[in-house]
């Protein structure tokens, strides 16, 4: 027993367990909450109405004359108040169900969104050494080296979140199928349609990143990008027009990163079932998809899987593309101003990794907004023009865009 | 700690694999599958081979098996259910799976180098990362860590690119195949 024990890693189990806590129950749950709320109040905004405006910390239940409003927004406690109504609905299963299928299915579409965030770094590393004196009077080791901001990193991260979020079909299939009633299960035969042929052209999107990174490490990538500039912004560090010359690959490779950004997102949405491909629960033809029979939290969770792989999604494609948690112009920031923007392996004070934390969660709330903005603003396809669009157009200009990067690399190599 | 992971996963492999073939009812079977795939694909990452670890996952659960739920649900096949084992291919299963352990007894108790235990193992990455061709390859070795990803993908484009392009064209016409075949006559309705 002692040996088994000796054969932990406590240190690296606490940290592991504290990052996942902060991760998941901390930043996704309330970020999925709360993207809920902007969503509504987003919408209304686009359509001309309030929106929901009046939740505020409820002081009337308690004889005071009026609810307090956080920070003066209104409605700020309306997603607590939506949970609220969730877990107190009657949780009603139907006769005519498999029963253990429908239970089992709402956890299988949530789980795995939650799993995937894993290998997304969040920020660069924490210098955590400045606790060391707290830690000896308590009688711990102190910590030796900085704290990666990551859960696991792998050396195959976009390979594990692809892999893991093709798990989350089972969940939407076994919803339509477990439900025994016919518009669940067409929304469930659309909707795993849908994401097998999306998978495609999502995983072969990413293909000219790995070739111009040279690399499947999330981390890296970040960190690389926070050097040389962004891949769709490449402004300073080695790519910058005013260093070493004009570094000229560099600049045509805008081309096929931007193919590829777009492709990607496409892909995203149909990956994540968002409008203009909600094609899985489009409620004028299909009630509501492969949701309908379901009630209370088990409905909840369902909407709370389709966020979670929302921003997940908008996580993959901010380290891709946008520089994961690296600041813009860093180098260039920390020429002007004389402190420390860049991240130094090894050397990154406390607060800059706190603030590396702070942009990639700035970033990635831009990008649901971005998925906000293009669901409220675009109409729904129709189920045969997504999957003509899924393998006629995206699927083609992935792969040609492989190429095309392949070939743009061959002829001026960018190192 | 990782002889723990070990047993549990084998134990998911293992129970799931089994459920497969006990298991009454279609859907449960293909699903028990997956499972046992994740089960195998986590043995694969505790062996130190990401890459094949999440491939696994990538392919076998997340799209064969997929579209072999597809199949069960669009057919709705219910005949299995109620009916009784058949004895003579329980029968030939059980003999199959005795005479493949056997070999695989045999074969691994006459591989010497799998009596060393990994942390014995004579394994320099840094006079593999002198040797390697490509820079990425030799700079994650000099750090420590294994590229497995890398390193598989220079074997099969390098050593194998022949193979794997021989390969590649019979899925073309194995595509190409199912297109032709599921393609309607003139006059037929369009799909």
């Amino acid at each position: 027993m002692a040996a088994l024990l000796a054969s932990f890693d406590i240190a690296f189990l606490i940290t592991s367990v504290l990052k996942i806590v902060f991760l998941t129950f901390l930043v996704i749950l309330p970020l999925v909450a709360y993207s809920v709320y902007a969503e509504r109040r987003f919408s209304a905004v686009i359509q001309d109405r309030v929106g929901p405006n009046r939740t505020g910390i409820p002081l009337t239940l308690f004889g005071f004359k009026k609810d307090i409003q956080i920070l003066g927004i209104g409605g700020l406690v309306q997603p607590l108040a939506d949970g609220l109504k969730f877990f107190l609905k009657e949780d009603f299963t139907p006769d005519s169900v498999n029963k253990f299928y429908y239970w089992l299915a709402p956890a299988l579409t949530m789980v795995p969104a939650l799993l995937t965030c894993v290998v997304l770094p969040f920020g660069s590393e924490l210098q955590l050494s400045d606790l060391n004196g707290l830690l000896a009077w308590a009688g711990l080791p102190g910590f030796t080296e900085n704290v990666k901001s990551v859960i696991a990193d792998l050396n195959v991260g976009p390979l594990f979140i692809f892999a893991i979020a093709s798990l989350g079909v089972y969940g939407i299939v076994l919803a339509g199928w477990a439900s025994n009633s016919k518009y669940p299960f067409l929304g469930g035969v659309r909707s795993s349609a849908q994401m097998i042929s999306y998978e495609l052209s999502l995983g072969l999107s990413i293909i000219p990143v790995l070739m111009i990174f040279g690399d499947l490490n999330l981390s890296k990538m970040a960190a690389s990008q926070d050097a040389n500039g962004w891949l769709l912004l490449p402004f300073w560090g080695d790519s910058a027009p005013w260093q070493n010359g004009w570094n000229f690959g560099r600049w045509i490779l805008l081309v096929p990163i931007f193919i590829s950004f777009c492709v990607f997102t496409v892909s995203m949405f149909a990956e994540t079932n968002r409008l203009p491909f909600d094609l899985a629960e489009c409620e004028t033809e299909l009630v509501a998809g492969y949701h309908t029979e379901y009630s209370s939290m088990k409905f909840a969770l369902f909407f709370m899987g389709e966020y979670a792989a929302m921003i997940i999604g908008s996580g993959l494609a901010v380290t891709f593309f946008l520089g994961g948690w690296s600041i813009p112009f860093a180098p260039v920031l920390s020429q002007l101003t004389g402190l420390q923007f860049h991240y130094v392996p090894g050397s990154t004070p406390l607060l800059l990794g706190l603030l590396h934390i702070g942009t990639f969660f700035a970033k990635i709330i831009v990008f649901i907004l971005f998925f906000i903005l293009i669901r409220w603003s675009l109409p729904r396809f129709r189920f045969d023009q997504l999957m003509k669009l899924g393998w006629l157009v995206m699927f083609e200009l992935a792969l040609a865009n492989v190429i095309l990067t392949a070939v743009i690399m061959a002829w001026i190599p960018i190192k | 700690m990782p002889s723990l992971f070990f047993y549990l996963f084998t134990a998911i492999t293992l129970g799931f694999g089994l459920l497969v073939v006990t298991a009454r009812n279609p859907v449960t079977s293909a699903l028990c599958l997956a499972m046992s795939f994740v089960g195998l694909a986590a043995l694969f990452i505790s062996l130190d081979a990401y890459f094949i670890g999440t491939i696994q996952i990538l392919v076998y659960a997340g799209a064969v098996m997929v579209l072999f739920l597809f199949i069960i649900m669009l057919l709705d096949i219910k005949a299995e259910e109620g009916k009784k084992p058949n004895l003579p291919a329980v029968i030939g299963g059980v003999v199959l799976a005795v005479i493949l352990a056997l070999q695989i007894v045999t074969v691994s108790s006459s591989y010497s180098l799998g009596k060393t235990p990994l942390k014995n193992a004579p394994l320099s990455l840094n006079k593999a990362a002198e040797t390697s061709v490509l820079p990425t390859i030799s700079n994650d070795l000099k750090v420590g860590t294994l590229p497995d990803a890398k390193l598989m993908g220079l074997t099969l484009f390098k050593q194998y690119g022949f193979h794997l392009q021989a390969i590649g064209l019979l899925l073309l016409v194995g595509t190409v195949g199912v297109v032709v075949l599921s393609k309607r006559e003139k006059g037929g309705q369009d799909a």
